[in-house]
């Protein structure tokens, strides 16, 4: 009987035994807990992530390798858990707003925390399928969370169809490399690919599949389609959360199975990502300039910026992955940052989400004017704020590689991606003035955008210390 | 045995691409109703299925099969949520027509 390795998981265990526990207060006491809970989910995100730091980060192999717990998966541990924090606190005073308080929001937020933290430590297709699913469905009905809403609904349904089109997929693509290598544990089917003279084209076809399925789940194009809608149709504080924490684990996913059970058709998967960054990088900065809605303007960013992640994918050196990792963070924080004070405005009870209604920001809240304008220069790449340095690192390392297309083509999409968001701070810097925002901003919200305008203002001064750790985790994929 | 020497692997699995396909086909041709949608769902998780099963026959090895029961599982749960997702749906629409769930465009 080999060892268990149980305290490994604790973060996890943990987490579960909250959400169990939370489902069953809410049962009790119904819907009134919704705000105690919120507030002690975030609390117990913060002991998991305090538990996090205090375990082992040596690679470790667990459950007969199902899992596999190594700097790189705990570094996106701790991530998912910072984003979860974040997320949860902006939502509580929205989910009052819109009067959806209800007490499963916290249960299903945990569950889904809990799908993303197994996914980036899957050692095993197995694993991968039941975290993700675990994943996927409690994200399906954050989606329908607004339940009297018909975009909200409408939104769901379109989801739920394309991410089961995508699990299928996913699903098809397994069986296939099942049937070709013989195993789903990771390392079986890398060491049986590197005993092969030439790689099945059976196992090439799974592989496009898992492939076309995961890039759907960070929603680069062209498989993409349902990213604007899912987001602009989802309660506001859902789409912060889908903005901002998915993808972190879907990418993680990705990059553990392109360089370990896949390391060996490098060829095959880089002609496939290649295409896929290209087309993100053009679809996402061309297709947002002629948005006016705010969060449709997001998620179009948001499938630009998964081009720049997979261009540091592509590069396939441990600093491209560093580079990646990085930038999955700096992207997080910014996004959390936009969504503190896209969440803030409402007039009259109703929130809003047009370009318009910033407009003249500068001159009701220019504290929170200057706030947004550092975040979108910080998101179009200016120097000296974050989003610079973190574009800065992924072409670099693309270039180490001699991936000078793809560097040359993120450059000009920046280029262009730069209008859409500089017309926002220009709206709000030149355009007429509208009535204020009703109240003040909440206490959490604050404290998010201060954060989040420290870090990108600051990061330039000290990067070292996280760019050493990312580093460093994206070192154990290549040992 | 006489059967397995008549009927190979390549019919199982042409068999299994067949019925995928055809889900797939079943999601993206259909304009009239979700539910159709949803059963193209479960034709296309229960030929992966069939695909596991011959795999796990043909390898000698039980983990095809182990996958399908966790399949079958996921499939129930996720079927469960789209027909809820759909009731919410329908509430406030009226309609579950594939043509209706276009409110948002661009």
């Amino acid at each position: 009987m080999e060892n268990l390795n149980i305290m490994t998981l604790l973060p996890e265990i943990f987490l579960a035994i909250t959400a169990m526990g939370f489902l069953i207060a809410g049962v009790m006491q119904g819907n009134k807990s919704t705000d105690v809970l919120c507030w002690s989910s975030c609390l117990s995100f913060v002991i998991a992530a305090a538990l996090l730091l205090r375990i082992d980060w040596d690679t470790q192999y667990l459950l007969n390798n199902m899992l596999v717990s190594d700097k790189f998966s705990m570094m996106l541990k701790l991530f998912i858990v910072v984003g979860l924090t974040a997320t949860t606190a902006l939502s509580v005073r929205y989910l009052y707003f819109e009067r959806i308080a209800r007490f499963e929001y916290p249960v299903l937020i945990i569950f889904s925390g809990i799908g993303m933290m197994f996914m980036v430590s899957a050692n095993n297709l197995l694993s991968l399928y039941m975290a993700l699913e675990l994943q996927s469905l409690s994200l399906y009905v954050l989606a329908a969370f607004h339940r009297n809403s018909l975009r909200s609904g409408e939104a769901a349904a379109k989801y739920f169809i394309l991410g089961a089109l995508a699990s299928g997929m996913l699903l098809f693509g397994i069986s296939l490399i099942y049937g070709f290598t013989g195993s789903l544990d990771y390392q079986i089917i890398a060491s049986s690919l590197k005993n092969a003279e030439l790689i099945a084209p059976g196992f090439t076809i799974g592989m496009v599949f898992v492939i076309a399925a995961l890039v759907f789940k960070v929603s680069a194009a062209p498989f993409h389609m349902w990213t604007p809608d899912v987001y602009q149709g989802a309660p506001t504080s859902v789409t912060a959360f889908f903005a901002i924490v998915p993808k972190v684990a879907a990418l993680g996913v990705l990059i553990r199975l392109l360089f370990e059970p896949f390391a060996m058709a490098e060829s095959q998967w880089t002609q496939i990502l290649y295409f896929v960054s290209i087309f993100s990088l053009l679809f996402g900065s061309f297709a947002a300039i002629a948005q006016s809605n705010i969060k449709r303007l997001i998620a179009y960013s948001s499938i630009g910026n998964m081009g720049y992640a997979l261009i540091g994918i592509i590069a396939a050196t441990p600093q491209g992955i560093g580079a990646v990792l990085l930038f999955l963070f700096i992207y997080m924080v910014m996004t959390a940052g936009t969504f503190s004070i896209l969440l803030y405005m409402r007039r009259d009870g109703i929130s809003l989400e047009r370009i318009s209604d910033l407009s003249g920001l500068s001159k009701t809240h220019p504290v929170l004017a200057y706030s947004m304008a550092a975040l979108m220069f910080s998101m179009s790449g200016i120097p000296p704020f974050a989003g610079f340095l973190s574009k800065l690192f992924i072409f670099n390392a693309a270039v180490a590689s001699g991936h000078f297309v793809l560097a040359v083509i993120g450059v000009l999409a920046s280029v262009v991606a730069a209008y859409y968001y500089i017309r926002i701070i220009k709206v709000m810097f030149f355009d007429e003035p509208e009535d204020e925002f009703d109240g003040n901003m909440s206490l959490e919200k604050r404290l998010v955008l201060l954060f989040s305008i420290i870090f990108v203002v600051g990061f330039i001064f000290k990067p070292n210390a996280l760019l050493d750790s990312a580093m460093s985790s994206a070192k154990v994929l290549f040992m | 045995m006489d059967v397995q020497q008549t009927i190979g692997m390549e019919h199982f699995l042409i068999l299994a691409a067949l019925l995928f396909t055809i889900g797939v086909f079943g999601i993206f041709l259909n304009r009239k109703n979700v539910i159709v949608i949803l059963m193209s769902i479960e034709l296309m998780l229960l030929a992966v299925n069939i695909n596991f099963v011959t795999f796990s026959a043909y390898l000698n090895d039980l983990t095809g099969q182990i996958f399908v029961m966790f399949t079958l599982t996921v499939a129930a749960a996720e079927a469960a949520i789209g027909l809820a997702i759909l009731v919410v749906f329908f509430r406030n629409k009226g309609s579950i027509a594939v043509e209706d769930i276009s409110g948002m465009k661009g």
